[in-house]
């Protein structure tokens, strides 16, 4: 393993071997993302093998770490793919570069790759203009951070992808005891100039709020409105105007961004019911069936689907009979997997599995860990709609009508558990 | 190209090629090898050989290879500080280049080094670049201010950078304010007294502006800088409130974060009843929801700190409760914080789904996080009174399991059920003797020790219970002996008969093998107490312990406060102060919440106390579970005293002669008038007891006392055929501190009584029950039960005629009946009616001739002393004695529990046998009180 230390200088080595010895080679799970060894306070995120830590001996802004930390991972797979040993030790110099810009003295600075392509390259610098020089500084603090001038496309173009994971746990009996849809909108935008967007969904509070002058339309809309508990955006909306019009206004920056997310609890389409059936036959057998059903429009196909049915740490062997697709029993991962490549919707499936399980003397109950789904649906669960995304760019001769837009919904399954 | 191969040289005279690298002419060899410098740098190597050469590259266009040498600089410079001079004059040079970024650069590094001769050539450079056309410059520049304080705080004074910074909290650019502000912010920290971020509305105005325009981060800087401001009064709050919430759907969530911490802040000058608080209060709850999506690492410090929101103020998340629920794959610290805050919101409405949640977690794997569940149960019977039954059950279905942890962990909360509902759920008991030998944790161990203690007279093998923990004594832990030693007495208490060789073991045990102060101290306690009065001893160690309370694990109300000023940081992260782990002066200023401002409603009186204060709503504080154990032992010495008056007072009268009358007794003959428990109390005994334990006997005094004022015989209140069977007698007493009412119910019916409960009618000294009147099993007919009910004086105040009449109301199955009855007023005669003898003098001349009233108190044939010590144990307490004319003067005051002082006169004439009546005078601002108090002087001194 390999751990960088890049935040501080003022530190002194000493600090890194304590955080090896404390937490990284500490042989057991991390029992706090914040570690407090000799008055140092430590903040440590692993992304693959690679620890990322930041350490203080002040009282910090512990969520600006996190954040920065993860900004950081963001920026550096930005440059360089995946954050791997390989790629930390082939980029360092570069790795320095940025940190140097992007953290000083410990205080974030402008961290949006967009405008730190401009001027931080792998390639080496361009000697750039002086005019060139202002326009980056400029950007790097200006009020527009993410987006540089002068942005041409032959073709305006911009994709909006509604990516929802569902989440659900359920009872045995099926009740549901917690569901919710966290959401995100991405979009991706090749638009010319400085283009002024506006965003629209079928957002209950608007559509009321427009309902009101025709009355007889509210009937209609106000059933497909969707009530989201609440939502944030990304830096480029204008936070003023949502929290007083409720409208989403923005720049957006060039390329692929991350619009919004939101989350919402209520009148969610769960896309599939499991429904298990779990009978201890003796000390020494399990017999387990397990019901799927789609609950969507039937001209609508789910993928990728994936029920994972934990079998106890004794299992001798098992014996599996299913419908549809295929399944095994994965003795590393201690669970029968079940894969699907397609199902319609308002369909149903069944598996059912005979579990023979070794005696032992261990006291202990089996925890019985929830099943647990996976899937893939072209619909967004919460109800989400896109109304529009209208595009203004007053300098250039383009008009809205000119953009070519494309919306993708997909709801994919978050945590997605039903106890049995 | 990629650079994982400068990490790969490991070859001898590595050094040596590199200085000749450095030295090459070519500039791409040149780079190449400064990388390779670097590289070595970052693996821990030493090339601060090198330094001349690496800085000979310093002069360069290429802004890369700049970039390198200048790391570098910052790492070795310190090491080398004269070799670093030779960098001054470059890094000058750089700061007037026409590029920005160049110049940035070079004021950015330079403030990296801290070197002090290189900090002095600085200080040009960073004016200019202070100044500097470009925002990208100014705004590296700021930052260099307070790189610059912490290497040399004077200069930055002395150069006047500190007004050139506050200048730029102006700046027409959002992140040069950004920037500024975060180093002002800084700088201030260390500087608590000084008014370095002189916040004004104006310049609030301009800071609330920057915030729409800047950086995610500069939000952050901001928004941690606006809470330290005190708004000059609650429009004000509003207004920035309503500016800084639109930032509560950033999708940063150290912006939320600080956001929260803004708004929670200021929410405390806002009045309640205003319509914006409770929007405000609305609004909170999507985005603390919310933040619980996010990366694990930061969900954990968004729990960390949703504790303490969820204790400031429970109405924000008290419909959130599922969101907390905790997922499968949760990392462990996720779990366990979630855990947490499940308990804090647990109420009646939601009670059934966290139970099943808890029992779900309780057969998890991580030991830690199924402790915690099955502690979590019984904090749940404890707050929620009507889940009560049913966590007792789930945690007998888990004690069943055998899982050892769980059964440790379930008999601890049990002992907790047991304080808080006595005499419910004892039939367990079996159960958990059943498990005895499985405990190996000293809590579990002295929980169950309680247990069998309190409870010794309904199990039959109590006293081999515990004498098969006697066994092993000296290797049992502090806790288990003390508790032991406890029980054991208790035990003896309740049946001496059979167990008296035990309860000598255990003291011996306690006294004379051990060295540990605490179990000797409580050992000579008992002993004595044991020896001397065996009566006392019983009211001491069986004494009715009061009821804990709902909330465990509360932060205590002012470090609360404070926390909450320091959310999203780490301080809310540890939940202690900076200063318990930041070291030197830096960032402990102590911040509290703003106070309500004056403009609020007098209607809310309460909560316009400071509210660094706890209001009188907040729930008792009972620290952590292993402090909430030793209070627990404490308490078994006997009823808590009431304050440190009481104390100080009981040693003023009682300690001469207790030590003198005592001591002499236990010295002289050990042996003497000593029960048969303590016959064998061996002779040395005495060294010990007058080496040093002589606040052990203030503790003995203390208890003398402790019969209290004085009780009159129970009356019959209300006569059965009044009542239809239900006679009811009663009287009044007060024990330190505290007034109980002493009630005996009689059913006199043929039918079985139940579901009694009792209120009283609003009376001149708000008398109130303090506990709900608990009749424990149904009232069969011809059945007699003897209630203790606790009263208080918060109730309502009305005033009564005559002044100590009480209207009370008794329900139970059958009817409501109504009686009244008059009460003794020395009931409300507090322990520190004691008056200071200026005081005294001063008061009794303050108060006009026309309130003073003479009584007689007839045929009461007192001396002085034994006067006195009746009145004294009525706490109506004498602070000055005169002969006149061969009568003693005794004056004396004594205090209400309203606060209303009486001061008295009380004549004595002690040689005249045939002159038995006394003579009293009475001062009170308000006089009505006086009859009543002289019908008290009268029944004290006559009973």
């Amino acid at each position: 393993m390999l751990s960088s230390l890049y935040a501080s200088f003022s530190l002194r080595r000493n600090a890194v071997d304590a955080f090896r010895v404390n937490v990284i080679h500490a042989r057991q799970q991390v029992r706090s993302p914040v570690t407090n060894i000799a008055r140092t306070s430590f903040f440590h995120v692993k992304r693959s093998n690679i620890w990322l830590a930041a350490v203080t001996k002040q009282n910090v802004n512990a969520a600006m770490v996190f954040e920065f930390l993860y900004k950081m991972c963001d920026v550096m797979a930005a440059y360089f793919g995946k954050i791997s040993e390989e790629n930390i030790k082939n980029n360092f110099v570069l790795i320095y570069e940025l940190l140097d810009e992007i953290l000083d003295f410990g205080y974030p600075q402008n961290s949006e790759t967009g405008a730190l392509k401009t001027f931080i390259t792998q390639q080496g610098i361009k000697s750039q203009t002086k005019e060139e020089q202002s326009q980056i500084t400029s950007q790097v603090t200006g009020q527009i951070g993410w987006r540089r001038e002068g942005i041409k496309y032959r073709r305006n173009e911009l994709f909006l992808d509604v990516l929802e994971s569902v989440n659900l746990l359920m009872s045995p009996q099926g009740q549901v005891l917690s569901a919710h849809v966290s959401g995100r909108v991405v979009m991706k935008s090749y638009l010319s100039g400085m283009p002024e967007c506006k965003f629209g969904m079928n957002d209950k509070i608007v559509i009321e709020k427009q309902g009101k002058g025709t009355a007889d339309e509210t009937g209609k809309s106000g059933k497909q409105s969707i009530a989201i508990d609440d939502c944030t955006f990304h830096q480029c909306v204008r936070l003023s105007k949502f929290d007083s019009e409720r409208s989403i206004s923005f720049i957006p920056p060039d390329g692929e961004f991350e619009l919004m997310r939101y989350r919402t609890t209520k009148d969610i389409i769960l896309p599939f019911r499991v429904i298990p059936l779990v009978r201890e036959v003796g000390r020494t057998k399990l017999e387990v069936k397990v019901v799927i059903k789609s609950n969507f429009k039937p001209s609508l196909l789910a993928q990728k689907i994936e029920v994972r049915i934990p079998t106890p740490l004794n299992t001798s062997g098992v014996q599996v009979i299913c419908m549809k697709g295929k399944a095994k029993y994965k003795a590393s991962e201690n669970a029968i997997v079940w894969k699907i490549k397609r199902m319609a919707g308002m369909k149903e499936s069944q598996i059912s599995a005979e579990i023979e399980l070794l005696p032992t003397n261990d006291k202990k109950k089996w925890a019985r860990p929830p099943i647990s789904m996976n899937f893939e649906v072209p619909f967004a669960p919460s109800g989400l709609k896109v109304r529009y995304l209208k595009v203004f760019e007053p300098k250039l001769n383009y008009s809205d009508h000119d953009v070519i837009k494309w919306v993708r919904y997909i709801g994919r399954s978050g945590i997605y558990e039903t106890r049995c | 190209m990629t650079d994982s191969k400068y990490f790969t040289t490991t070859k001898k005279g590595e050094i040596f090629e590199l200085k000749a690298e450095l030295n090459s002419d070519k500039k791409e060899k040149k780079k190449e090898a400064v990388k390779k410098v670097i590289a070595s740098m970052t693996v821990g190597k030493d090339v601060s050989a090198l330094f001349p050469d690496v800085v000979n590259c310093m002069q360069t266009d290429n802004l890369e290879l700049k970039k390198l040498v200048y790391l570098y600089l910052m790492n070795y410079a310190k090491s080398q500080p004269d070799m670093a001079i030779m960098a001054v004059n470059t890094f000058v040079k750089d700061c007037e280049d026409p590029n920005p970024l160049i110049r940035a650069l070079a004021v950015r590094t330079m403030g990296c080094i801290r070197v002090d001769k290189i900090t002095e050539y600085l200080c040009e450079p960073l004016r200019k670049c202070l100044k500097d056309e470009d925002p990208y410059v100014r705004k590296t520049a700021a930052v260099c201010v307070a790189k610059l304080h912490d290497i040399n705080a004077q200069l930055v004074e002395d150069q006047g950078f500190l007004d050139t910074l506050k200048d730029l909290i102006s700046d027409s650019n959002p992140m040069v304010v950004a920037n500024a502000v975060a180093a002002l912010s800084e700088i201030a920290e260390s500087h608590p007294s000084s008014n370095l971020l002189d916040l004004n509305p104006q310049s609030i105005n301009k800071l609330l502006t920057a915030l729409n325009e800047c950086t995610e981060w500069g939000q952050i800087f901001i928004l941690d800088c606006l809470a330290n401001y005190m708004p000059k009064d609650d429009r004000e709050a509003q207004s920035i409130c309503e500016r800084v919430t639109p930032r509560l759907s950033h999708a940063n969530s150290a912006v939320v974060l600080s956001a929260v911490k803004v708004l929670m802040k200021f929410m405390e000058m806002l009045s309640k009843d205003l319509d914006y608080y409770g929007t405000l209060l609305k609004k909170l709850a999507p985005p603390l929801v919310t933040l619980l999506s996010a990366e694990p690492e930061l969900q954990y410090v968004a729990l960390r700190n949703i504790n303490l929101i969820v204790q400031k103020r429970p109405e924000i998340l008290k419909h959130e409760m599922k969101v907390f629920f905790v997922k499968y794959n949760d990392p462990i610290y996720v779990k366990l914080e979630k855990l947490d805050i499940m308990i804090r919101l647990a109420s009646q409405a939601n009670i059934a789904q966290v139970l099943a949640e808890l029992k779900e977690y309780a057969t998890e794997v991580d030991v830690d996080f199924v402790r915690k569940a099955v502690r979590a149960i019984g904090r749940c019977a404890i707050k929620v009174e009507q889940s009560a039954e049913r966590c007792v059950s789930t945690l007998l279905d888990l004690i069943q399991t055998k899982v050892n942890y769980v059964v440790q962990e379930a008999i601890v909360v049990i002992k907790d059920i047991f304080r808080k509902y006595p005499n419910k759920y004892e039939s367990v008991i079996a159960t958990l003797c059943e498990n005895l030998d499985s405990l190996d944790e000293p809590e579990a161990r002295a929980a169950m020790i309680w247990i069998v203690g309190e409870y010794a007279e309904r199990i039959d093998n109590a006293d081999e219970l515990l004498e098969s923990f006697l066994e092993g004594f000296h290797d049992e832990s502090t806790q288990v002996q003390l508790q032991l030693l406890t029980a054991i007495v208790k035990l003896f208490l309740k049946k001496p008969t059979e167990t008296q060789e035990l309860v000598q073991q255990v003291l011996s045990l306690a006294t004379q093998d051990s060295d540990n102060p605490d179990l000797r101290d409580r050992g000579y306690i008992y002993w004595r107490l044991l020896s001397t009065d065996p009566v006392a001893a019983k009211e001491v160690v069986l004494a009715e312990k009061p009821l804990i309370s709902e909330e465990t694990d509360l932060i205590e109300p002012t470090l609360l406060d404070e926390l909450i000023c320091y959310i999203g940081t780490l301080a809310s992260v540890y939940h202690k102060p900076p200063s318990a782990f930041v070291e030197g002066g830096r960032g402990v200023v102590h911040k509290s919440l703003p106070p309500r401002t004056a403009s609020s409603e007098s209607t809310e009186s309460p909560e316009t106390a400071p509210a660094g204060a706890p209001s009188g709503d907040q729930p008792d504080v009972i620290p952590a579970q292993g402090d909430l154990l030793g209070d627990l032992l404490n308490l078994d010495l006997g009823p808590p005293v009431s304050g440190p008056p009481l104390a100080a007072s009981s040693i003023q009268m009682g300690a001469v002669d207790l030590l003198g009358g005592g001591l002499d007794s236990l010295i002289g003959d050990t042996n003497f008038g000593v029960p048969p428990a303590a016959a064998a109390a061996p002779a040395r005994l005495g060294a010990p007891i007058s080496s040093g334990l002589s606040d052990l006997f203030d503790l003995t005094s203390g208890v003398g006392t402790l019969s209290g004022s004085y009780v009159a015989p129970k009356a019959v209140w209300l006569p059965a055929m009044k009542a239809k069977g239900l006679e009811i007698s009663g009287t009044f007493t007060r024990q330190v501190g505290s007034i109980s009412m002493d009630l005996q119910l009689t059913n006199k019916a043929l039918q079985v009584m139940t579901d009694f409960a009792i209120q009283f009618n609003r009376n001149s000294f708000g008398l109130a029950p303090a506990a709900p009147l608990q009749v424990h099993a149904p009232l069969s007919p011809n059945q007699t039960v003897e209630i203790s009910l606790p009263l208080n004086t918060v109730g309502s105040v009305m005033k009564m005629e005559p002044l100590n009449n009480l209207q009370v109301a008794v329900k139970n199955n059958i009817d409501v009946f109504y009686f009244s009855t008059l009460y003794p007023l020395h009931v409300l005669f507090v322990e520190d009616g004691k008056m200071d003898r200026q005081m005294f003098l001063a008061t009794w001349k303050d108060i006009p001739n026309e309130n003073e009233a003479q009584f007689q108190i007839r045929d009461c044939p007192l001396n002085t002393e034994a006067a006195s010590g009746k009145l004294q144990s009525s706490n109506i307490f004498t602070i000055a004695k005169r002969n006149v004319e061969g009568q003693d003067m005794l004056y004396q005051s004594l205090k209400l529990t309203n606060g209303i002082w009486v001061l008295a006169e009380l004549r004595i004439q002690p040689g005249n046998p045939s002159f038995m009546d006394l003579e009293l005078s009475l001062k009170c601002r308000a006089p009505e009180v006086s009859q009543h108090v002289y019908q008290a002087y009268e029944t004290i001194l006559k009973n």
